[in-house]
């Protein structure tokens, strides 16, 4: 059967901390670099903040991570790569990027209407003994191509190991968890398959509280939000939505 | 046969000598191995003849690839023979805790992944599938390494052309895609790479 991987992220439990950020560098070998600037930098994983525009006592502030959204339909970052270096895997639904493969045009970030790809400006590096703690698991992009959120997919290769060695077909749901979800101190974070109508993902995101950025896109993410405030809802509504702005961690 | 076509052919053999047998030569270096390990000395001397006994799973399904050195001092935490490779591994790695550099003949990219365990538990190959009959080597191979690449020869194969490939000979992402479209097997970009 194939699985429609996704996530469910409450925003009303986010406290805007940053672990999230922080398990997905680690996780994925993001070299956290000085010269790099919120512009410059690379951050698949990246807490924005969020107001209502208003002042003294009307102001409301959330924290919104933003990641790839795996666009099920019309994914533009997949129309526009002339190298096919993006793919939706059809097993999974989630959005793979080749870093390999990437010529480094840039058109997909351009493409994405969530600004959820990274260029790499630099060569990886790390702090002097740093490079020992790398996961094995994944390469390390090289200057010059774009890089984004894979939903953590060594976790999923080693999923993928464990139940071949077990002599099993398919998965068990708890091996294959990103490590933004894992890491959030308040599990704000929820991942799950939204293709099985059992999951509590796939429940939670057909809650009336939940939304998803940009849908009159009709790109169809597979990132979901959720919230009470209907101030934060509305960001869902094309140019209504309220005002963003980078979070440095 | 005119003067000309004798300068073709002469050109034609010259640039083919270069290509086919010049250029190899240049383009990979030789390494040698830290030990004279053969594997037919293994199977006919102690009897080994199951590959897993020394490269086994580990408890999580990944491979464990080249045994460790407390695999090797089961049988030689002492020297066994009067060989000087015996003394090198005993000496130089077994005792003084070193593990041993072993080249690895068919490591692959940091980019690529390869589960053993979907491979040889699921699918039912078997390890000379990929990797020839290394059971039967009675001699250490010349680990050669790409100098642009310092990708190991195994990957690319020993055959030049690729034309004449013997089973097992070449690990490129051509040859797994070959195997998967002769099974039936597709998998995305990010099923085989990291």
């Amino acid at each position: 059967m194939s699985a429609r991987y996704g996530m469910v992220i409450d925003l009303d439990r986010c406290t805007g901390c940053g672990a999230c950020m922080l398990a997905c560098a680690a996780e994925n070998n993001v070299p956290s670099l000085p010269q790099a600037s919120a512009r410059t930098g690379l951050t698949p994983m990246l807490v924005r903040k969020i107001s209502n525009g208003g002042e003294g006592s009307e102001r409301r502030e959330a924290f919104i991570p933003i990641l790839c959204m795996h666009c099920e339909h019309e994914t533009p970052c997949v129309h526009v790569c002339p190298q096919q270096a993006v793919e939706v895997d059809k097993a999974t639904g989630i959005v793979m990027q080749m870093p390999q493969r990437c010529l480094g045009c840039r058109y997909c970030m351009t493409a994405c209407p969530y600004h959820a790809r990274y260029f790499n400006w630099w060569d990886p590096a790390w702090p002097k003994g740093m490079e020992k703690s790398l996961n094995p698991g994944v390469a390390v992009r090289m200057r010059g191509v774009v890089e984004k959120c894979n939903l953590c997919h060594a976790r999923l290769h080693a999923a993928k190991e464990k139940a071949a060695a077990a002599g099993k077909r398919e998965i068990d749901p708890a091996d294959y968890i990103p490590a933004c979800v894992e890491a959030c101190p308040t599990a704000a974070i929820h991942f799950g398959n939204l293709a099985d109508p059992r999951d509590p993902v796939s429940q939670q995101s057909h809650s009336p509280d939940a939304f998803r950025l940009l849908e009159h896109l009709d790109t169809q993410p597979k990132v979901y939000y959720k919230s009470k405030e209907p101030w934060v809802r509305a960001l869902s509504e094309p140019n209504s939505g309220p005002s963003m702005e980078a979070k440095h961690v | 046969m005119s003067r000309n076509s004798l300068v073709f052919g002469f050109g034609l053999a010259v640039a083919l000598l270069a290509g086919w047998v010049a250029f190899p030569r240049a383009l990979y270096s030789k390494r040698p191995q830290p030990v004279e390990f053969l594997h037919k000395t293994h199977a006919e001397k102690s009897g080994i003849t199951d590959c897993a006994q020394c490269h086994a799973f580990r408890d999580d399904g990944e491979f464990a690839g080249l045994p460790a050195n407390d695999t090797c001092a089961g049988c030689h935490s002492d020297h066994i023979g009067t060989t000087a490779t015996e003394a090198t591994l005993v000496d130089h790695y077994i005792k003084s805790g070193q593990e041993t550099p072993w080249l690895v003949y068919s490591r692959q990219p940091a980019n690529v992944w390869f589960s053993h365990a979907i491979h040889v538990r699921r699918a039912g190959l078997a390890c000379a599938d990929c990797h020839g009959s290394y059971g039967d080597s009675d001699q250490v191979r010349v680990y050669e390494v790409n100098r642009i690449s310092g990708y190991s020869r195994d990957i690319w194969g020993h055959s030049m052309s690729r034309l004449d490939r013997a089973a097992g000979d070449g690990m490129k992402m051509s040859d797994c895609e070959d195997c998967h479209r002769r099974r039936g097997i597709e998998v995305g970009c990010l099923g085989c790479h990291q």
